[in-house]
């Protein structure tokens, strides 16, 4: 540290002020019409905190700072431009990654260059260990769930044989080298913990089923948080506390959403390997009857009702038809229909995703209502418009004990006047179980491709 | 620094993240987490100090890797974010 511009205490106040503007930032997004604002608070917390940096410690080597600004800032902002909406599970598991990697690496700094001193004493080596740990595993099983989700590794579980004895092997050593560099800090063992780390963070991930990455997205969110975090615990910094600890926090209640929506339990999640890839399973064998609609009876009975609640599922974005939903809709209004998106939490493939790309086709955001806010409306609403959606609206999880979702809270279409239901076929969705909703008397399929269905729908509705 | 002193300050800051952030409601989870995403890139503070610290080989690359991973994270988070709540409108009552 040098006696620059600003001392010590000077830049403690300003790194504290960094740390309030986040949070500041962060009450922001507690509504829409605010959030904008407060991110842009946030950036500017950032910018003060890397100034203050700057400044205040002494550099002796700046362009190797220059270059990886230069080098971060050019990638960060590629990525963050040219990332397809869709993809922003990726782009967002990708970035953890990123920050969960810088994390240990200044941990690994620390230790090379202070081991041995008596300024690392037993605290810096034990948050050294950790922080080396956690940042190492955020950042391999984040760039599994981004391979996963950018379909470069298939989405399946994968094992490897004796695989239960394996990761307790490996978490064992990992222990045993946490103590090993506790007693005796070292950077050879400190290069093997990051190593097995990074090892640990790949089978783990790699054994969960793509249809659970927006659990293990939030998960290793709240991982990138305790990262930083404990980084600063070794840089002794409260800045990085604080901030960590706000991230720590809203990665984990992401997490716990995400698991009840799916009506799992964490353990269940990264060690059961359930999830499928999420793709359809094959068609169900037994033939019972379906009420099947054309493209006029769709029109008609959405043409004539009072009030619409659609309810979208992956399905829409994989197909690309949230511009073509955007015009049904507006048709609708325009009749004097009442429409609004009841949308569950995990309709998308990350918590929120789905409101993103209905958002980005110009949906406003007062029509989207989470599922505790429109369950109960059902039962006075004309038609529930059911678009790529299946295990979110599938009634066994209320009345079928025996079925593996039973419990699993989903958006009531049933008890709708008529519910509607654009798919492909009658395929099961990702949990591979039928849903009774396809063959009830008030259900009506219509069977097509999302975007084409709903073209096909808008037109029809041209001419009533 | 002393250690209560810090696991004092994560605690309180941890219910301060829990308070605020059960209030964001649903609609806007993907930009918190794309947004607290990029504030966990503060660890750009540890890196920039890391980074002009050291002169050797090894010094180096560590810290130009750790700057450029966190300026990723930062940069592209903020930046996404911001792209993600400009589309959130409401609805037009002209």
């Amino acid at each position: 540290m040098n006696e620059g511009l600003i001392g010590p205490v000077l830049a403690g106040y300003l790194y504290l002020l960094a740390a309030v503007l986040f949070i500041v930032g962060l009450k922001r997004l507690q509504s829409p019409a605010t959030a904008r604002r407060g991110n842009q608070i946030g950036g500017a917390g950032m910018l003060l905190a890397i100034v203050v940096t700057l400044i205040h410690y002494e550099i002796l080597n700046p362009w190797v700072i220059v270059a990886g600004i230069v080098v971060g800032s050019g990638v960060g902002l590629w990525l963050a431009r040219t990332v397809e909406m869709t993809a922003m599970p990726q782009l967002v598991a990708a970035f953890n990654g990123f920050g969960g990697g810088a994390s240990a690496l200044v941990a690994a700094a620390e230790l090379i260059e202070k081991h041995g001193s008596a300024e690392f004493n037993l605290q810096a080596a034990i948050t050294v260990a950790l922080t080396v740990i956690v940042g190492a595993i955020t950042l391999s099983g984040s760039f599994v769930a981004y391979a996963k989700l950018q379909g470069l590794i298939p989405g399946r579980p994968f094992g490897y044989p004796g695989q239960k004895v394996g990761d307790s092997v490996l978490g064992l050593l990992i222990v045993a080298l946490i103590v090993w560099l506790v007693i005796s800090p070292n950077v050879l063992v400190m290069w093997v913990l990051l190593a097995l780390s990074l090892l640990l963070g790949i089978v783990r991930v790699i054994q969960i089923g793509g249809a659970d990455m927006p659990v293990v997205i939030s998960l290793l969110n709240a991982f990138s948080g305790v990262a930083a975090a404990l980084a600063g615990f070794v840089i002794q910094e409260n800045a990085l506390i604080i901030s960590g600890a706000l991230v720590g926090a809203s990665g984990l209640i992401l997490t716990n959403i995400m698991v009840k929506a799916m009506n799992r339990t964490l353990g269940h999640v990264l060690f059961a390997a359930f999830g499928g890839d999420g793709g359809g399973g094959p068609v169900g064998g037994e033939a019972k009857p379906v009420r099947s609609a054309n493209s006029e009876d769709v029109a008609i009975a959405l043409g004539y009702a009072d009030s619409v609640i659609i309810v979208p599922g992956y399905g829409l974005a994989v197909a690309q038809a949230q511009h073509n939903l955007k015009e049904l809709a507006d048709m609708l209004e325009e009749r004097g229909v009442e429409v609004r998106y009841g949308i569950h939490p995990v309709a998308g493939r990350m918590p929120g995703h789905m409101n993103v790309l209905l958002a980005e086709a110009d949906v406003p955001y007062d029509k989207l209502f989470a599922l505790d806010e429109i369950e109960d409306d059902f039962p006075h609403t004309d038609v529930a418009l059911v678009v790529g959606a299946n295990d979110v609206v599938n009634p066994s999880a209320r009345e079928d004990p025996s079925s593996a979702i039973y419990g699993m809270p989903i958006m009531n279409v049933d008890l709708a006047k008529h519910a509607i239901v654009i798919k492909r076929s009658l395929s099961p969705g990702f949990a591979g179980i039928d849903n009774p909703l396809f063959y009830m008397d008030n259900t009506l399929m219509f069977f097509a491709d999302a975007k084409r269905g709903i073209s096909d729908i808008v037109n029809s509705m041209k001419e009533l | 620094m002393d250690l209560l002193i810090s696991i004092t300050v994560f605690v309180l800051a941890a219910y301060v993240g829990f308070e605020v952030i059960t209030k964001v409601p649903p609609t806007l989870h993907t930009p918190l987490m794309s947004g607290s995403n990029a504030i966990s890139g503060i660890t750009i503070i540890g890196a920039l100090v890391v980074a002009g610290r050291y002169g050797g080989v090894a010094g180096v690359i560590l810290g130009f890797l750790a700057v450029s991973f966190a300026m990723i994270n930062v940069v592209g988070g903020f930046w996404v974010t911001d792209r993600m709540l400009q589309m959130f409108k409401r609805e037009d009552r002209s």
